[in-house]
């Protein structure tokens, strides 16, 4: 996993407006994310000595929530659905070429912090089955084939 | 309020307004189980086992967290109850791993026996386990988190009890755990393995590596720890005769339930294989087992020849602050009435002989004025000189909840010690600059009118020399000398003097200098100027070292008073001792400890008896102590261990461990609290109390005692603030002196209305640089001091297997910044060369030193920081300035 040194700037900026505030702990950590991307693990020390908090405090609340991320995410986000449709539709086949094709686990992200991988229970358009959502990009009845084409146009 | 009336298992019970449902039960005598609960703890509501039915409404109520109200018609056993709390257990069951044969949890585990109590014999929902790995990485606790039921109570005592918060929930639903930041290992997170998670703990999930294989206590004996001067409540957990865990005694309100590292693992130097368990003689170069009347019966020959030779005053005597009351007292009458001299001192030389002289002369007592528990309500606390976190965890907790309840905490430390991060103020001072910048304080107190005059006029005299003197301790001035800048200091002093409770806490940062005595009366000066002492959580706070170190001086184990402080050089206490005695004594003060070093090397001190002192670790320049100990004709060491000092002597006494004890110890707020015999004598090793006694009674002076509840009663007679204090009153707790009297309840804090001493007494004090600074030779000051994991001499610590593992050898601190220039990596060795020696010892670079500071801790003897320290002595209190040196330091 690439990791980029922490802009300490841009983090102080953060802590500043929040300091001694209390109840302020999940607005704080979507600011950081929002800056870096993720919520990198040497800030969590920052963030605890900042609101005064331990800092197993501030990890048990980034573990909670599953919109924060402890490591680096890709640019885009590639999502699969797995809905019923879908499903019957091939959706399995076209997961495991993503998977082959971008060499990550379902819920990963490439090295080269191209691509996050998920899958999803249902986009709302099962008549386009099986359907991928890259970004706000909608590609439907695909075949596996189809893939190397489509991630092709990312970067 | 009135108190409220309600139905439980239809009585008809009464309580007070807030009380709960649990609490209202428990009151009477029914059981009602629970998981999560503690009464040390806020209550959670997590664990549902405790639910009960309000008949009236038919509501299940969690009973641990609901007030209890009129009307309740509370069944804590009805079978809606039974049902859901069956279903609750039955779906922990089902989580919960079959493991409970192999467990060491055994027959204490909660959920055990709640099951039990429901009589579940066959779980109906299908087993979904989530298994962990074992985490057992450091020496002290196992974590087994397949066993946790997620209760809280391990997170919940972190936090809310010790003030670490190493472990909070982290994840969610089934996947939920405690967990560590980043889910390190505990060795690598804030956790300080004070074992309260482990003494919560409902089940096996957190268990003690110690006591693996050790099998199940026998017995519990109630006692005090044998560390520092907290006076820690415990219970020794026995198997036969051997002593296999230490758990915290819930009911002593000087911890409740809280420990630290050390009273809670370090207890396996009781049994450890090391311990001396026969007399020693020296024959032919060499010590050698002999029986105990070969022993006795030679030091008491020697000691008569030599005092007959060359008079009492060539025989001097160390008493031990790790001994009780009992023994310290019996070892000054051993000196005064049986030898015939006053030179019996001990360690508290080392330590806070100056806060004994400078307190006494300011105020007419020299201990801690207030309690323990009362820090908690200060509004303003100034610790300097005291790394409370390490040396006094259990004090620093009171701080830490202090804080949290909103009071400012102000620290002066040159070091960046823990609890800077809980102040609102850290002042770096210059090493040794103290009285400076307290006069500066006083300055900026008096130029801002913030002085509380009333107090100053009605309790206290002196004030215009004060005055006087600290006109010229200007901001600016102050900041030449001190470093401190001239606005932290104004805001520092602005915040003390706000504060209505401002308690001050200080320990040997302050005392262990040239000028120790000084400081002392500064501090004394500034707390009276505000009109701080003689109030509720307020007041000076000498936090003391050692488990008796109080007891020790208040037994009169100082070469100049007898047992209270009463002068040697007094007539009518001479005669009031004579009479007592039966003896005629010696009104010359006594030598201390350095100064009779110094006079053994002289020749003029012919004979030592050191009773659990180690003088080659813990007194200041060692090259010279061990030159005069070897110079004596005679020396005698009793202690537990073959110390460094024990290796010198001629013979040597086998003594037994305060688990094989019964006596008291005086904790630092002057609390006297009894330790009781646990287990048999571990070898021939016998009690210091009986040692003396035998000695005494071969020299021809009867001493007899039956056991030291005897001592206690004739410390009693002749000591007035303990003339309250006998053992049957100390059966459910402790009495703080002054007790005069065996109705007297004893005393919280000290100077109510009126100094000891009358009036406080102001001391107008100039400020002196400590006795040798930096120059181009020593270019590096050098302090010492403790660490969390070890204890003084590290006789005890290091022969704990575990706290010698986590922290196995000396490191000296060094700022990064002198490191770079000297070219020392963190971890290299380095040497570290003084006037007086030089030692090999690791380094490790950190910001907690400033530059030009290096910070050694004197607990390892292979890298013994005394080598290097300084012995010049305050004049008042002959305490050796241990705390400034200069140094040089280069790459070993």
């Amino acid at each position: 996993m690439q990791v980029t040194a922490i802009d300490q700037g841009k983090l102080e900026q953060v802590l500043t407006k929040y300091e001694g505030q209390e109840g302020v702990l999940i607005s704080v950590l979507q600011e950081v994310q929002g800056e870096f991307g993720y919520v990198p693990k040497e800030v969590i020390e920052n963030i605890a000595g900042a609101l005064k908090l331990f800092p197993s405090q501030v990890y048990g609340v980034v573990t909670f929530y599953a919109q924060f991320y402890l490591t680096p995410r890709g640019r885009n986000t590639i999502k699969v659905c797995e809905g019923t449709a879908c499903h019957v539709q091939g959706a399995t086949s076209v997961l495991r070429e993503l998977k082959t094709k971008l060499g990550v686990a379902e819920g990963g992200t490439t090295d080269d912090l191209k691509f996050n991988l998920e899958s999803v229970r249902c986009l709302g358009t099962c008549f386009l089955a099986p359907v991928v959502m890259i970004n706000q990009d909608y590609y439907g009845k695909l075949q596996p084939r189809d893939i190397e084409d489509i991630i092709k146009h990312y970067d | 309020m009135e108190e409220i009336t309600l139905s439980l298992n239809g009585l008809q019970l009464t309580g007070k307004p807030g009380t709960t449902i649990l609490e209202l039960a428990q009151q009477n005598d029914i059981s009602i189980p629970t998981l999560c609960y503690d009464p040390h703890l806020k209550p959670a509501g997590a664990c549902r086992v405790c639910l009960v039915e309000n008949e009236a409404t038919g509501v299940l109520l969690a009973s641990c967290v609901t007030p209890i109200a009129a009307g309740m018609v509370i069944n804590t056993e009805s079978p809606k109850v039974i049902e859901a709390r069956r279903t609750v257990v039955e779906l922990l069951l089902a989580s919960h791993p079959d493991a409970c044969i192999i467990c060491d949890e055994g027959s204490n585990c909660e959920l055990g026996k709640i099951a039990a109590d429901l009589e579940i014999s066959e779980v109906r929902y299908t087993p979904m386990r989530h298994y962990y790995p074992i985490e057992d990485t450091n020496p002290f606790i196992e974590r087994d988190l397949t066993k946790c039921i997620l209760c809280g109570k391990c997170i919940r005592g972190c936090q809310e009890l010790q003030e670490v918060g190493a472990i909070d929930y982290a994840y969610r639903g089934f996947d939920s755990m405690p967990a560590t930041s980043l889910e390190v290992p505990l060795e690598q997170s804030p956790c300080i393995f004070c074992g309260l998670c482990v003494t919560l703990c409902p089940t096996g999930a957190l268990s003690e590596k110690m006591r693996k294989d050790k099998g199940r206590e026998t017995r519990r004996v109630r006692t005090i720890c044998p560390y520092c001067g907290c006076g820690c409540g415990i219970y020794l957990d026995i198997r036969d005769q051997e002593v296999i865990g230490v758990s915290p005694d819930g009911d002593n309100p000087v911890n409740n339930i809280c420990l630290c590292v050390k009273g809670r693992f370090g207890y396996d130097f009781i049994n450890h294989k090391d311990r001396l368990t026969t007399p020693l003689v020296r024959r032919n170069g060499n010590l050698e087992e002999a029986s105990w009347d070969e022993a006795l019966d030679l030091v008491a020959s020697k000691l008569q020849q030599i005092r007959d030779e060359s008079g009492a005053d060539s025989i001097a005597c160390l008493s031990s602050a790790k001994s009780t009351n009992e023994e310290n007292y019996l070892m000054q009458k051993f000196a005064r009435a049986v030898v015939g001299t006053n030179n019996v001192d001990h360690c508290a030389r080392l330590c806070h002989a100056s806060t004994v002289a400078g307190l006494a002369s300011s105020y007419g007592s020299g201990a801690m004025t207030n309690s323990i528990a009362e820090i908690e309500d200060a509004d303003v606390i100034l610790v300097t000189g005291s790394n409370t976190t390490e040396n006094h965890p259990i004090i620093s907790i009171r701080v830490k909840r202090a804080v949290r309840k909103g009071a400012k905490l102000i620290v002066v430390d040159p070091r960046k010690i823990d609890l800077t991060k809980y102040a609102t103020l850290w002042l770096r001072q210059n090493l040794g600059t103290d009285v400076a910048w307290l006069n500066g304080m006083m300055h900026i107190i008096i130029e801002e009118g913030l002085w509380d005059e009333d107090y100053v006029k009605t309790r206290t005299e002196n004030f215009d020399a004060l005055k006087e003197t600290v006109k010229k301790y200007t901001p600016e001035f102050v900041e030449k000398v001190t470093g401190i800048p001239q606005d932290m200091l104004r805001e520092a002093a602005r915040i003390y003097a706000s504060g209505k409770k401002a308690s001050i806490l200080f320990a040997m940062g302050i005392t262990q200098h040239s000028t120790g005595t000084d400081n002392v009366k500064s501090i004394a000066n500034l707390a009276m100027l505000c009109g701080n002492v003689g109030i509720e959580s307020a007041g000076v706070n000498p936090l003391r070292g050692q488990n008796n170190v109080q007891g020790a001086c208040d037994m009169g184990a100082l070469p100049n008073v007898f047992p209270g402080y009463q002068a040697v050089g007094d007539q009518q206490v001479v005669s009031k001792f004579e009479t007592a005695w039966g003896k005629k004594l010696s009104t010359n003060p006594g030598l201390t400890v350095v100064e009779m070093m110094n006079a053994a090397e002289e020749g003029k001190i012919r004979a030592m008896y050191l009773m659990g002192e180690n003088p080659m670790i813990s007194d200041p320049d060692l090259k010279h102590v061990e030159a005069a100990l070897k110079k004596l004709d005679f020396l005698v060491v009793q202690d537990i261990f073959l110390t460094e000092a024990a290796e010198l002597a001629d013979v040597v006494l086998p003594a037994v461990t305060f688990a094989e004890r019964d006596g008291t110890f005086t904790n630092t707020e002057r609390k006297v609290q009894r330790i009781r015999e646990a287990i048999n004598p571990v070898g021939e090793a016998r009690p210091d109390w009986q040692i003396i006694c035998q000695l005494a009674s071969r020299m021809g002076d009867d001493m007899n005692y039956q056991h030291p509840s005897e001592i206690m009663e004739e410390i009693a007679k002749l000591t007035p603030s303990y003339g309250g204090i006998y053992y049957d009153r100390l059966e459910n707790g402790g009495l703080q002196w002054p007790c005069p009297d065996r109705e007297h309840p004893g005393t919280k804090y000290l100077h109510k209305d009126r100094f000891t001493r009358g009036l406080g007494l102001f001391q107008a004090i100039e400020y002196i640089p400590p006795a040798e600074m930096p120059d181009e030779d020593y270019p590096y000051f050098l302090s010492t001091g403790r660490v969390y994991y070890h204890f003084h001499t590290g006789s005890m610590t290091r022969r704990s297997q575990g706290l010698d593992e986590i922290y196995p050898h000396a490191l000296a601190e060094i700022n990064p910044a002198d490191a770079r220039e000297l070219g020392v990596e963190d971890g290299a060795m380095v040497k570290v060369t003084s006037r007086r020696g030089e030692v090999e010892v690791e380094a490790m670079l950190t910001e907690r030193v400033p530059q030009g500071m290096i910070f050694m801790s004197f607990h390892f003897s292979e890298a013994a920081a005394n080598v290097l320290t300084n012995p010049a002595l305050d004049p008042v209190a002959k305490i050796p300035e241990l705390k400034v040196c200069a140094v040089r330091v280069e790459k070993a």
